[in-house]
This record gives C-alpha cells, structure tokens and sequence, in this order.
C-alpha cells in the first residue's frame, strides 16, 4: 500500500475538520472522494503531501512517515503529483516553461532534456501547438491540462486531484477528465476529489464518501451509488444524482 | 526674450557648468543610494515576511525608524551629531548617498513586502508541491511576478528620492539646489537660477517617467 493514514486528525484553531481518519491506498487504485462542502476531502488530500500539517495520527506515503521530523519533504514532494482546483500555473512562464521547471530545478534536468520531457507530455494532453502560450491565453481546461503535464514531469509515483474540474466552464470538463481517465488507465495512483459523479463511477475503484470531516462510507463506486449503506450517503447522493 | 517680466534668462547660460555639476551629484547619490535602497528593500521586505520572530523584529524596527522620522533630521543627525559620537566625519557625499539609501530603504522594503504578499498563495503551494523548496520557489516562481508589481510603486519611489536628494544641500553636498544656493547668493539673480534648477529636477523625473512606462509596457507584452 502506498498510503497508509491512520487516526488522522486535523483542527484550524479549535475547529476540528478532520476526525480520525483511517485510510490506506493501494499502488495503481484509484480513488475518488466526495461529499459536502466543508466535509474536509480537500484537506485530507492537502494533509497527503504536507501541504496542511496534520494535528495527530500518522500519514504514511511510500513508506516515509510524513510527520518524520528528518524527512526531506521536498525529495518526498516530487513523487507526488497535485492539481489544484484553480491550476495554479504560473502566468509568467510560458506552457514548456512551466512543465520544465521543476524538472529543471529538482531533477537537475537538463534544458534539453526538460524540453523533450514536456514536448511527450503536452502531447500526451493533446497540447503541442500551445507550447509557447503564456497561461493567461488558453481556456481553463486546456490550463488544467498543463497542470497536469507539469506535474507529471516529475514523473510522480502518485498523482492527487483537488476539484480538478470545479473550476471549469461545464463544456471543458469533458477534456480534463479524459486525460484523467487516460492516466488511470496507465496504472497511475490516483486520489481524485471531485464532484464528478460519472467520472468516480467509470473511473473510480473505489469510492469514499465524507461528511463532517469523517469517513462515513466507502466500497466500489458502483454499490456506493447504487446501494449506500449509510443514511448521510444517501441523502447526499439523492440531492445530488 | 532674452528679459522676459525683466529677467536675464540668458544670463543662467554662464551658470550651467555649474549647475552641470550640481546635476551629476544628485544623478549619483540618486542612482548609487537607490540601489543601495532596493538592495535594502529587498533584503527588509523579505525579512517583515519571515517566520523567525527575531528577523521579523529587526525589519519592523528598521522600516519604523527611518519612516517615522524626517529625511531632513535623518542627514542632519549623521553629518553633525554622529561625528561627534564616533570622533569621525563622514565626506559628505557619501553621507547623502547613506541617508537616500536607508531612507529610500525603507519604504522599498514596504513595497517589495506587499508586492509578494499580493502574490496567489496558490503560486508558492504549486512549487511546494512540485518539489521545489520554498527558496526555489521564492525566487523562479514568486519574485518575478512580484517584482513586475513592484514597479510603478518604485518608480514613484525612485522619483521621491530623487526629489528628496535636495535636502542634503544642508550637509553640504554639492548637488544641484546646493549650487544653485551659491550661485544665487552672489550672483541675486535667485528667480532664474531657482527656476532653472525646478527645470532640471523636471527633466530628470521625467526622463524616468517615460523609462518606467516603457519598462512596464515591456513587461506587460509578456502574460
């Protein structure tokens, strides 16, 4: 298993938001999480590569303790992959330059080498002709698609997903999630937060629903949808589906 | 012409080798204490952002120091009241270009902390999680997008020390309004000596008016 949380809890001040979660990922599963706004999914996604310092338990990815106070969090950063719900690239480099670098500067790639790494992935994204765009000219979904080029020239072991499409005109959607699915395919780890209920059904090996900053439910995304076991589950998916 | 409203004009001629010289110490102390300043600025605005109290501490201190008090007493107290706490006179030029310095310093250090601070938090989170260090990020992710909003609040900077570069005719630095002192008291033609020299501040802060508007026109062409 390549992620292992145990008794995981996360509080802002005193406002617990997370409360004694108990997750582990398989190398190559992917996962999708859902539930409210404010159940707490986009944190525990942020507390998997240390984005949020986590309060008590244990996180452990790839065998390093995150909370480990000698780990280089930088070297263990690279191999986790993360898009942002609001892409997050950066506006003063162009499309290659924002996928090199990383890279460039962790990797010690050289620039060449950098370049033809990205050139792969862009078009793996379907982006070649955008190579020497600056971000702020392409759509949101093509920007997304970038994101997900930049972060996979680290060539992570695992890639986590933060509402990687709530931020798109609905017509876009489409093109970000095909990558994703493209990705899965691969074999990739993938945590995925989101509100695409299609997507973590055909996608998806797993499903967990949140609420309240628990784990209230999770099992194939199919029983989930079509047979949830818990009462919050259901009233959630009814107003949703 | 040459009288207009009863005025020698063409007598302030005489007078522009002078007043040349005066010009070139305020274009050094101008140009040699702004970069002292931005070098300060940036060095006080990163550190108000610092985690370590200390440092933070020491910034804060700094920028409330020199804003807090006049440029005048700031040039006043280091020409006159420090020799006489460190038994050593400082050439008054290189006083003037101290006092710009630390003055301009200061209120840089402010515009390259809320020039950083204006950055998306989610700018310095895609570099962490990408696996540069903050230190990586700060500098190929964070600062070139900060650093193009600092400009039009440095160029205003940059023309109020230039401006401010006058007052240091009391410690006897011999720019360009300390010349135009000696001119004008020997020569009593103040209206003309005085106006030419309002015209060569003019020119200089114009000049780097239209440097800026083009520098940031350049920068805005990219993204």
């Amino acid at each position: 298993m390549i992620i292992d949380i145990k008794d995981l809890h996360k509080s802002f001040g005193t406002n617990e938001v997370l409360t004694s979660i108990d997750l582990s990922v398989e190398d190559g599963e992917v996962v999708c999480v859902i539930g409210p706004s404010g159940s707490g999914k986009s944190t525990l996604l942020r507390c998997m590569n240390r984005l949020e310092e986590i309060t008590s338990g244990e996180v452990v990815v790839d065998g390093h303790r995150l909370t480990d106070p000698k780990l280089r969090i930088d070297t263990m950063r690279a191999e986790i992959g993360m898009v942002f719900q609001q892409f997050n690239l950066f506006p003063h480099k162009t499309v290659i330059e924002n996928i090199m670098l990383a890279p460039q500067m962790v990797r010690r790639l050289g620039t060449e080498k950098a370049r033809e790494r990205g050139r792969a992935l862009l078009r793996k994204v379907g982006l070649s002709d955008k190579e020497l765009e600056y971000p702020s000219r392409l759509s949101g979904g093509q920007q997304q698609r970038v994101a997900i080029a930049r972060a996979l020239a680290m060539e992570p072991k695992i890639m986590l997903f933060d509402e990687p499409t709530s931020a798109l005109d609905p017509e876009l959607v489409g093109e970000v999630l095909a990558v994703m699915k493209d990705l899965a395919l691969e074999g990739m780890t993938m945590v995925v937060v989101t509100h695409e209920m299609g997507f973590a059904r055909e996608v998806g090996d797993r499903l967990i629903f949140m609420d309240e900053g628990r784990l209230v439910e999770q099992g194939n995304p199919g029983d989930v949808f079509d047979n949830p076991q818990e009462t919050r589950t259901q009233a959630f998916l009814d107003k949703i589906l | 012409m040459s009288t207009l409203l009863g005025f020698d004009w063409i007598g302030v001629v005489d007078f522009l080798p002078q007043l040349g010289v005066g010009m070139l110490f305020t274009l050094l102390i101008s140009v040699v204490g702004l970069v002292i300043g931005f070098v300060l600025g940036a060095i006080f605005g990163l550190a108000r952002l610092s985690r370590f109290t200390l440092v933070n501490w020491i910034a804060t201190a700094y920028i409330e120091v020199v804003r807090g008090t006049p440029l005048l007493v700031q040039a006043i107290w280091l020409f006159f009241a420090l020799p006489l706490i460190i038994q050593y006179t400082l050439p008054s030029v290189l006083a003037g270009i101290i006092v710009i310095g630390i003055n301009s310093g200061a209120y840089i250090a402010e515009i390259v902390r809320g020039a950083v601070q204006s950055i998306d938090k989610g700018q310095m989170e895609a570099g962490r999680s990408l696996g540069m260090s903050h230190h990586v990020t700060m500098r190929k992710v964070i600062w070139p997008q900060a650093f193009k909003r600092m400009i039009p609040p440095l160029g205003n900077q940059f023309i109020i020390s230039i401006k401010d570069t006058s007052l240091l005719s009391v410690i006897l630095v011999p720019e360009l309004l300390f010349q135009a002192r000696t001119i004008a008291s020997n020569q009593f033609n103040a209206v003309e000596i005085y106006t030419a020299v309002a015209v060569c501040y003019l020119a200089i802060t114009l000049t780097l008016s239209g440097v800026l508007r083009l520098t940031e026109k350049r920068l805005e062409l990219r993204a």
